[in-house]
């Protein structure tokens, strides 16, 4: 597991770390010439004056680190080390609502509104996809279950962040109901913050849902059919016991665990596929934000979000193999 | 003895392809995206695509132009249609007289609308020597009334005798075109305002209606020297409507963006899944059937790739490395060969303890013959299906990399006109026309790979049952 997270960040670095010093060295030179330009500071000639520039620049770009490549030993460890206390740097462009412009406390902000969105949404979808499942499996290839299953592939091959067009061309723009752009309003320090938020979330919600919940009764059908045509159940069936009763508290119980492991990982993907959802909803979580960094090129937020969205992926998936083996004690074994 | 079950194997294959419904339905939708294809490749200019980004190109177009087909379901207000015509439209005749050439380009157009043109343009350009010519235009109404609307002389020749070519448009908005109508106010019943002369032009004299029927455009050029010629000229009626699709803000007829993403969809889908899948195929065997130490190994680099998290990652390399067609597909192949892999060694595991694969290496076959020859084409119906069902993945891959801004900005992707429409808040602005193709599109071309793919996995299931 530290193992993911240290070579995501390795490749990230890799990736951004030449650009970043690029825009540093940039910065530190504009900097300095600024000072120049602006101070009391008295030049016998030009190239005195250059001579100072220059080596204030020097000065500063050792102070930073930046005389060495990124791979360097002490840079690439300090690096390691601060990302692994979270202290993810300053951004250029952005600033959190309170005003800092510290990664972490700008995707600390953006962050709940991610979990928000994207729980709830999730939340719904499994329990919809529950219920139309258990149904579905109770009466396998009938007209319904094979509509679903058409719903499924056909909803799979949709792209989502499409759906959420047509939606806001439907709700914002054919019927009034919702707004187009789903960053409230008010300011967070409103006592009605809450509520205008909840508002914006409902057509992203929604749309969510709608592209996701027949993809998820077709899973939880699959695995709960294959359950139901075991023995067990049909003596469950047999004694008596209500059908509904036997799929939902006896099937669905042994086809808890694949099920949970799914939900677990979609949860996780669906953070990292936040980016797109967001960006149509201008819904002010990280995926958002992440979206405005790219376009700014603010390396200190893209690797940051990056570090934070590896870190959520990869403990859901190690939290979902300690789930899995606690309601499947067959995993222990092997 | 393996070519013959093979080939056996080949022909029931097919046949139960054709009897099942979803894969037939996914064969049509393909073939209908094979013929975009070939249509865009023969009928549509390659230049539209080449200029797709350039808006100097599109400069004759409408903006934000409804489909053409939407006046059908208008009943009582049909929108005029944006009609350009050029010089090969026109009818041209020449007379001499006096020394001087008078070239007229006459230009017939039949306007059924119920209501103005929103605005005219007439382009032209000539070549010309020491005497710049006369441009005089007139309209002739379908009630007989003939409007002089422009009469001027080009600018003087700047290189002196030699010649000289020159080029320009006349807008609706002319002031002299609004000076030469003010003449004709006095024909209409009711006032009339000359400094809209798209309306004016087109109006009854009677009531305030749009005057329906046939229109001729007479451009006139007097030429003065002998060498003297008119190379093109036009004439283009500003409407709301234009062209099978519409267009967009940049007034780029979206028909061409649509039909030239069909090819661009299919290269970036098919190279992808199917150069992912075959990588991933020999990776899973090579871990399956070495196992041990060689498996433990690749399995964990697997797992590696597997808890990356793809877009953000994707997002950074096209950032930094480039965006072209080409290099997309190589980013999608990085992330699109692990689940092959995962299931195709669980396969091998599965094959490499079959009795022939235990004969083949007491016969002292190679592992490379013994993979290539006995395991891989044990999993080819396989392949084929995960190559099918890899590609919609690959086509929404890629349209979400185009839609962040991040495609390849020399050719129109369906990802690309969604994420210029998403910039240009088409949903919120009502233009459904620039939403609704591209993303049907995708989506019709992810679902007939999908169902294709579901058909050969549905088959080959039954078969092993």
């Amino acid at each position: 597991m530290l193992i993911v997270v240290f070579v995501t960040l390795v490749l990230t670095l890799a990736l951004l770390g030449s650009t970043t010093d690029k825009i540093l060295t940039e910065a530190v030179k504009n900097d300095q010439i600024n000072i120049v330009n602006q101070g009391k500071l008295k030049f016998q000639s030009l190239d005195e004056r250059q001579h100072y520039i220059n080596s204030q620049i020097q000065i500063n770009i050792k102070a930073l680190g930046l005389n060495e490549p990124w791979y360097s030993p002490t840079r690439f460890v300090n690096t390691i080390l601060k990302l692994a206390v979270l202290d993810l740097g300053q951004s250029h462009f952005f600033t959190s609502d309170s005003g800092s412009s510290s990664v972490r406390d700008i995707i600390l902000e953006k962050l709940p509104r991610t979990i928000l969105l994207f729980t709830s949404s999730t939340l719904i979808i499994t329990i919809i996809g529950l219920f139309i499942g258990g149904r579905l499996a109770g009466r396998p290839s009938s007209a319904w279950d094979r509509l679903n299953s058409f719903l499924a592939v056909s909803s799979s091959s949709f792209p989502s962040w499409w759906v959420g067009m047509l939606m806001i061309f439907i709700f914002a723009f054919v019927y009034h109901i919702f707004p187009a752009r789903s960053t409230p309003l008010l300011p967070p320090s409103d006592p009605y913050y809450i509520f205008d938020l909840l508002y914006c979330m409902t057509l992203p919600l929604i749309t969510i849902v709608l592209v996701g919940f027949s993809s998820w009764a077709y899973i939880v059908r699959y695995f709960l059919a294959g359950v139901l045509r075991e023995d067990f159940i049909l003596a469950k069936t047999a004694m008596g016991i209500p059908k509904r009763k036997v799929v939902y508290s006896h099937g669905l119980r042994n086809a808890a665990p694949p099920i949970i492991t799914a939900i677990a990982l979609s949860l996780a993907a669906s953070f990292a596929g936040s980016i797109i959802i967001e960006a149509v909803f201008d819904w002010p979580g990280m995926g958002k934000l992440y979206y405005d960094a790219i376009g700014v090129m603010d390396v200190p937020v893209i690797i940051g979000i990056t570090y934070v969205f590896t870190l959520i992926f990869v403990v859901t998936i190690f939290v979902t193999d300690l789930i899995y083996a606690y309601l499947d004690p067959r995993v222990k074994v092997a | 003895m393996t070519k013959e079950i093979l080939s056996a194997r080949r022909g029931t294959f097919l046949r139960d392809f054709v009897h099942s419904r979803t894969g037939v339905t996914g064969v049509v939708i393909l073939l209908l995206l094979i013929l975009m294809t070939v249509y865009a490749v023969t009928s549509v200019p390659l230049q539209s695509f080449q200029q797709w980004n350039n808006p100097a190109y599109w400069i004759n177009y409408p903006k934000n132009a409804a489909p053409a087909w939407t006046n059908l379901l208008k009943i009582g207000q049909k929108l005029p249609e944006h009609v350009i015509l050029t010089q090969e439209q026109a009818s041209i005749t020449t007379s001499f007289e006096h020394g001087i050439r008078t070239v007229k380009h006459t230009y017939s157009v039949n306007f059924n609308y119920d209501s103005y043109p929103t605005d005219f343009m007439i382009p032209y350009s000539a070549k010309y020597g020491k005497t710049p010519p006369v441009i005089r235009i007139d309209v002739m109404r379908p009630d007989g009334k003939d409007f002089l609307i422009y009469d001027s002389s080009l600018p003087p020749s700047l290189s002196g005798s030699g010649q000289n070519y020159y080029s320009d448009r006349v807008f609706s908005t002319d002031s002299l075109i609004i000076q030469n109508l003010a003449v004709y106010k006095n024909l209409f019943e009711y006032p009339q305002d000359e400094t809209m002369p798209q309306v004016m032009i087109f109006s009854k004299t009677t009531n305030p209606a749009v005057l329906n029927g046939v229109y001729h455009w007479n451009e006139k050029f007097y030429l003065f020297g002998n060498s003297d010629s008119v190379e093109t000229s036009g004439l283009i009626l500003g409407g709301t409507v234009y062209g099978p699709m519409g267009t967009d803000e940049l007034r780029r007829d979206l028909a061409v963006g649509i039909f030239w993403g069909a090819p661009v969809a299919l290269f970036i889908g098919l190279t992808v899944s199917l150069a992912s899948v075959l990588i991933g195929l020999i990776y899973g065997i090579v871990a399956g059937y070495k196992g041990k130490r060689t498996d433990e190994g690749l399995m964990r680099i697997n797992d590696l790739f597997y808890s990356l998290p793809t877009l953000p990652i994707l997002v950074i390399l096209s950032v930094l490395i480039g965006r072209s067609i080409f290099l997309i597909a190589g980013f999608l192949i990085i992330f699109g060969w692990i689940g092959t892999a995962k299931i195709s060694r669980s396969l091998a595991l599965q094959i490499k303890n079959f009795n022939y694969i235990e004969a083949a290496k007491l016969m002292g076959q190679s592992d490379f013959k013994i993979i290539f020859k006995h395991i891989i084409p044990q999993l080819l119906p396989l392949t084929l299906a995960s190559i099918a069902i890899a590609v919609p993945s690959a086509i929404l891959a890629e349209a979400a990399l185009s839609f962040l801004g991040l495609g390849d900005p020399s050719i129109p992707t369906w990802g690309q006109i969604l994420h210029q429409a998403n910039s240009a808040e088409a949903a919120a602005r009502g233009l459904w026309w620039w939403i609704i193709p591209p993303g049907l599109m995708i989506a019709l071309t992810g679902l007939a790979f999908a169902l294709i793919g579901n058909a050969i996995e549905s088959i080959t299931n039954i078969r092993s049952r």
